[in-house]
């Protein structure tokens, strides 16, 4: 198979667009009521950024959805050097989880999606019903009892503790399979069978770039979670070095509000909050093409 | 292959090419497998054997049956979470999801001007983490330097508490709402862009506006993508913990500890160390969302044969 042949499977398949159909005229009312609704979603991030350029007393004294005194450099000063530095380490710590567990999991995923997507084999119709049951199952159902495992095995308060359960995606499994029985033609592995390649061989050297685009949106997926990720970093790790972002940023604000004889945080929390959002903004800007195609295709082939 | 001269000597390489796909297959799927029976099954065969014991102060841990399933059924603090998380679900998930709609046909009608940039800022919430949403709209409830409480005041009005005991919850399904409806929008819309224009014809010969088109065509069309928004919805409802979680700091008086059934199962284990009950707490959490989304997967199904 050529590189160009694969470019088109993949385009084909990624872009999922069908034919365009006669389009409406524009509306400017739709269009202003619109950007209306878009005022919704857009305030609380423009306070984000309008607050981290305050310090603590103006947060208080001056309006809260316009600029004061400019104290940004400050404030950034403050997160990244308060209690030694910590604000680093959480960044540090959320970008290893989110990408060791988006990339194991959707590696997972991609493998077994594909195998139950194109294998008839014993058990794999029942292991894929299972996997799918299993994304209902609620996650302090599991979270509690993983920690007692985890604190039996002495792998609490460790980056394991955080990895290891983010790297099972049901939901990742199924797209992979919906993608997969589109995306990989039956037609290319009795092809490739016929020239003699072996089983493992077809998966890594032809299947696999097919699939490259529904795995891109399983990692996003799985990125998203793991840098999202709360409740699970909350229960298994204790010492704040190992914390990610929201944990950290969590207890910040709780001992800001608390007002427990330290220094008033809020500045440093809010400004803290602005700079632990930057990397997932950017992440949905650069990748839009992925995610806009990607997001639904679970939903639309289903 | 051809010739069924010989079955004996033609049955065996067909057997040696499954069986090498059996291996395959195996090899392929075996990495999640096990993952997912380390981390998703032996927790809760775990938490399902932690949920038959009780641990007393006298006389360590003891079998009790279904002595727990029994106490939470009466619990308030389990109940009253559950009821909660059902209110929330009933008002929350139709607002968003009808938004999240309303938005997708908006964009699919292609009658917008800025279509990318509205897309795009509609979704931008998604890409916070619910945690920093929580900080963000905690600050921006806040009675005394709250943006809405500093308009309020210089309108001259009272301050509106949106941390108030009878207000909270609203304050929560919002910041929900507002992280989620450009997820749903997005998959509700691709759902959409996948309609084939065949469909469209028809209708459109007949004189069919695009309100008609919508409610007769593209929304029968999309009923596998808004099935799978709404379970998801679901889950999510029930399973509600960071908001609330974080609202509590700074409104301790509206947020009890056993404000959702996830923030009771969390303080029963590491706060009150009933690790035993919290699992029964947990796996009667997971019935009743089972329960629930298989109730919305039957009524969309049973809608489906009456259509």
């Amino acid at each position: 198979m050529t590189a160009t042949d694969t470019a088109q499977v993949v385009t084909r398949n990624s872009a999922a667009s069908p034919p365009r159909r006669k389009r409406s005229g524009k509306s400017t009312l739709l269009t202003v009521v619109m950007l209306l609704c878009l005022v919704y979603f857009l305030l609380p991030i423009f306070w984000l950024v309008v607050a981290s350029t305050k310090a603590n007393d103006d947060l208080f004294t001056s309006f809260g959805l316009w600029f004061s005194n400019m104290n940004l450099a400050e404030n950034l000063h403050n997160v990244f050097t308060f209690q030694n530095g910590v604000f680093g380490h959480w960044m540090l710590n959320s970008l290893i989880y989110a990408i060791a567990s988006g990339f194991g999991a959707s590696a997972l995923a991609t493998a077994a999606g594909y195998a139950f997507a194109k294998y008839r084999f014993p058990g794999g119709n029942a292991m894929f019903t299972i996997v799918l049951g299993a994304v209902m199952i609620p996650m302090t159902a599991l979270a509690i009892p993983t920690y007692l495992l985890f604190a039996g095995a002495n792998l609490t308060n460790t980056v394991w503790a955080v990895i290891l359960p983010s790297l099972v995606s049901p939901f990742g499994v199924y797209l992979m399979r919906v993608y997969a029985a589109d995306a990989v033609p039956d037609s290319l592995i009795e092809a490739a069978r016929v020239d003699g390649a072996g089983e493992m061989r077809i998966f890594f050297q032809i299947v696999l770039r097919l699939l490259v685009p529904g795995s891109i949106t399983v990692l996003l997926f799985t990125l998203v979670a793991s840098w999202n990720n709360y409740f699970l970093p909350l229960i298994m790790l204790n010492s704040p070095d190992l914390f990610p972002l929201p944990v950290g940023l969590a207890q910040w604000q709780a001992a800001s509000a608390a007002g427990s004889g330290s220094q008033a945080l809020f500045s440093t929390v809010i400004t803290g909050s602005l700079v632990s959002v930057l990397p997932l903004m950017a992440a949905f800007l650069f990748l839009q093409r992925y995610w806009q195609s990607g997001l639904g295709s679970g939903a639309v082939k289903a | 292959m051809t010739q069924p001269a010989q079955p004996a000597l033609e049955k065996k390489p067909v057997n040696i090419a499954k069986r090498r796909q059996y291996v395959a297959a195996y090899a392929l799927s075996m990495p999640f497998m096990v993952v997912f029976a380390l981390m998703i099954a032996v927790p809760l065969f775990y938490a399902g054997y932690l949920s038959f014991f009780k641990k007393q102060l006298i006389g360590g841990v003891s079998f009790v049956g279904m002595d727990n399933y029994a106490r939470a059924l009466t619990d308030p603090s389990f109940l009253g979470g559950v009821g909660r998380m059902a209110l929330f679900l009933v008002i929350q998930v139709p607002v968003m999801l009808g938004l999240s709609l309303l938005f997708a046909l908006i964009l699919d009608s292609g009658m917008l001007r800025l279509q990318r940039f509205i897309r795009l800022g509609v979704f931008l919430p998604y890409a916070i983490p619910s945690v920093i949403a929580t900080l963000m709209w905690g600050y921006l409830y806040g009675k005394d330097f709250g943006p809405f409480a500093q308009l309020a005041k210089s309108l001259g009005l009272p301050a509106p508490d949106f941390l108030a005991g009878g207000n909270v919850l609203f304050s929560i399904m919002n910041i929900v709402t507002w992280g989620f409806v450009g997820y749903n929008m997005i998959v509700m819309y691709a759902a959409l862009r996948s309609i084939p224009a065949e469909l469209y014809e028809a209708a459109r010969v007949d004189g069919a506006r695009e309100w008609r088109l919508a409610w007769s065509i593209k929304i029968p069309a999309i009923r596998g993508a808004l099935l799978l928004t709404t379970i998801f919805s679901v889950i999510g409802s029930f399973q509600l913990f960071n908001e609330p979680n974080l609202l509590r700091v700074i409104a301790p008086a509206a947020i009890g500890q056993d404000y959702t059934p996830n923030m009771y199962a969390f303080q029963l284990s590491f706060v009150n160390q009933d690790s035993n009950y919290a699992a029964a707490i947990a796996f009667l959490l997971g019935i009743v969302i089972m329960a629930v989304s298989y109730g919305v997967q039957l009524t969309a199904n049973r809608k489906e044969k009456a259509s």
